[in-house]
């Protein structure tokens, strides 16, 4: 500016001590803030622990068709198990794929359009993927289960029953929770696959590589941890996810390896969302002790996730 | 030196090859599409796949087999993208063409109170259930957000502390939904009994869920702020606390209104945390302390779970005017960070 501040008046306007106070207050609501999160982690933890402590150990009428607390969740964590291998295994493929695409294939200006479609798969809401493929999908994949029982029946994933007549399935299920989780696995591993040295995709290509020779020797050996990383964060979301199962579901009490059959047992989440209107306090108490098993897994999953990427990330630093 | 001895490029085919082909597989399959009834699925996939076969054989014979499985990774490239496109595409017109015709002035205006039978009925308390819950979150957890973002970036830069919370944060990203429902519930339940049931409950619940996305959107765009401003500043006696607010939150400020909003139409859309703590009524309820609130998810799942033509077409419904909700708010979000993107208004 034009005007020049006399340095008398500048000075000593603001006394040190005032300074400091604001200063400290100001870090330390921040401060407090930042340990609110570390709270809240430990607080859900705590908070179901309590709550479901008596869903536990509960008289055995509560865990009704079954018994105890571990006959009680088997078939879930089965199920739940069952549809996130599933999910995992059908969008990996396409995921890094799709990343490709968007990182080395799509011409340069459509890859952010496209980066930005996928984007918007994820902003999908997960009752509204429950309502298409309660609706739309399980419908139009039932010939398929068909189709996979004749031919593959002789797996205990396909057989031995008959096939599902309406296509509610463990396998419509996964193929919704595939849908899914597609964006997050594609966005982690675009990142990674973009985070190739330049230099080291222009001497693959200097040597005369085709472009997917480049891709093989130069992307996929530096991106491996992320891409370990992706698939793990992939399936704790799809271990988590709830409406979309719950809306393709029912709550069939059976523990069965068959994911086409006419059984229809609920994954843990959707297991929750599906019997808690009903619900008594004990069996509340009993939907909740679930939860925190559920909360344990997936935490254990985005903690290993998280972990490998940091990893990778702190050796690509160095 | 005769030219026809010497290669110094292997030969390779043409830039329009690829185009030809995909024609020539379409035309193919398009024969028994037509003779046979197919439909357009049906002969778009037997185009790709004789696509799939008739590209990299053609490469085989004319450029060798490392170029021949070069091609063929393409087109799987190719062909994936365009498979996670199919459910898109058909999702979100499936949701328009059953949306469109259960939505008027009436659906909008109403509340399901004393709806029976084939009445239509409306989603009034369900959009104002959603709107306050959704208010209430955004009012808990962004200042939490923000703040942790600061602490982050400005106070615990690099220490053993901020690595850890910056950890957890993201493992908090990956917390199910509906886990954080249960939390909510096993909170006020613990404080008020066992049936008790409130908009405030989701609200928490909701809160859990936003503060991760608000606080590392906020803490990137803090990061974006380059050293001279804040050095300039701490140069003109200016005290930190005061460089913080009046430097460094003005020049990220678009870019945080940005993360939250796109933390918005992330949470707008939860169903299962909702569902769980704050139940469903069928009349609106202004109030988030007192008794069940329904919000527009939670409408479309019990309309969906009545298994009625009826309830189906409310669903329907709701779901198009959640969805549109959901993009407009992703759109704002965009738009605002195209606007006022730090790099063009300095």
């Amino acid at each position: 500016m034009t005007a020049t501040v006399s340095p008398e008046k500048a000075g000593p306007e603001t006394t040190p001590t005032s300074t400091r106070r604001g200063d400290r207050t100001f870090a330390a609501i921040a401060r407090l803030a930042a340990f609110t999160i570390l709270v809240a982690l430990v607080a859900v933890f705590v908070f179901l622990a309590v709550e479901g402590w008596s869903g536990l150990t509960a008289v055995p009428a509560v865990y009704a068709p079954f018994t105890s607390f571990a006959s009680y969740i088997w078939p879930l964590v089965v199920s739940t198990l069952l549809a996130s291998a599933i999910a995992v295994i059908v969008a990996v493929p396409f995921a890094i794929g799709i990343a490709l695409f968007t990182s080395h294939y799509a011409p340069r200006r459509l890859a952010v359009v496209l980066a930005y479609l996928i984007d918007l798969l994820a902003a999908v809401p997960s009752v509204v993927f429950g309502l298409w493929g309660g609706r739309y999908l399980a419908a139009y994949l039932q010939p398929l289960h068909v189709w996979l029982h004749e031919h593959l029946g002789f797996l205990p994933f396909f057989g031995p029953g008959p096939p599902s007549p309406n296509g509610r399935s463990l396998f419509t299920a996964g193929i919704v929770l595939a849908i899914m989780i597609l964006p997050i696995i594609t966005a982690i591993t675009r990142e990674v696959f973009l985070q190739t040295p330049r230099l080291h995709e222009e001497a693959a290509l200097a040597l005369g590589a085709t472009r997917w020779e480049m891709v093989r020797y130069a992307v996929f050996p530096y991106a491996r941890s992320g891409l370990v990383s992706g698939v793990m964060l992939g399936l704790g979301r799809a271990l988590g996810e709830t409406m979309a199962v719950a809306m393709i579901l029912a709550t069939t009490p059976q523990t069965t390896l068959n994911v086409i059959g006419t059984a229809q047992p609920a994954t843990i989440a959707a297991n929750i969302a599906l019997n808690f209107k009903e619900a008594t306090p004990e069996r509340q108490s009993l939907l909740i002790a679930t939860g925190l098993v559920l909360f344990i897994v997936t935490f254990v999953v985005n903690f290993t996730a998280r972990w490998v990427a940091g990893r990778s990330q702190r050796k690509l630093d160095r | 030196m005769s030219s026809s001895t010497m290669h110094i490029s292997s030969p390779r085919l043409p830039r329009w090859a690829p185009g030809l082909v995909a024609a020539m597989a379409l035309a193919l399959a398009g024969l028994p599409a037509i003779f046979s009834g197919w439909s357009i699925v049906q002969w778009v996939l037997a185009a790709t796949v004789v696509f799939l076969i008739a590209m990299p054989l053609w490469s085989r014979v004319v450029e060798g087999r490392r170029a021949a499985v070069d091609r063929l990774v393409t087109t799987l490239v190719w062909v994936s993208f365009g498979c996670a496109m199919a459910p898109l595409i058909w999702l979100l017109w499936v949701v328009v063409k059953n949306g469109l015709p259960a939505i008027n002035a009436d659906f909008l205006s109403y509340s399901m109170l004393n709806v029976v039978g084939e009445e239509q009925g409306g989603i009034l308390h369900a959009l104002i259930g959603t709107l306050l819950i959704t208010l209430a979150a955004t009012v808990l957890s962004v200042p939490i957000g923000i703040l942790t973002a600061i602490y982050l970036v400005e106070y615990g830069k690099g220490s053993r502390a901020a690595r850890v919370i910056t950890f957890l944060v993201d493992v908090m990203t990956g917390i199910p939904s509906i886990v954080a429902g249960l939390f909510a519930l096993s909170l006020f339940v613990l404080l008020f009994g066992p049936a008790y049931r409130s908009g405030a409950g989701g609200a928490v619940a909701l809160t859990l869920l936003m503060i991760p996305t608000v606080v590392r959107s906020s803490e990137e765009m803090f990061r974006l702020v380059p050293d001279d401003l804040r050095e300039a500043s701490y140069a003109l006696g200016v005290p930190k606390w005061r460089t913080i607010v009046k430097v460094v939150l003005p020049t990220s400020v678009a870019g945080i209104v940005t993360g939250v909003v796109l933390a918005i139409s992330r949470v707008i859309g939860e169903t299962a945390p909702l569902l769980v703590v704050a139940g469903a009524t069928d009349g609106i309820n202004t109030n988030l302390f007192d008794g069940r609130m329904t919000t527009l998810p939670v409408f479309i799942y019990s309309q969906y779970a009545s298994s009625t033509p009826v309830g189906y077409q409310r669903a329907w419904g709701g779901a198009l005017v959640l969805i549109v909700l959901v993009m407009v708010l992703n759109l704002i979000a965009r738009i605002i960070g195209r606007i006022f993107s730090p790099a063009k208004g300095h």
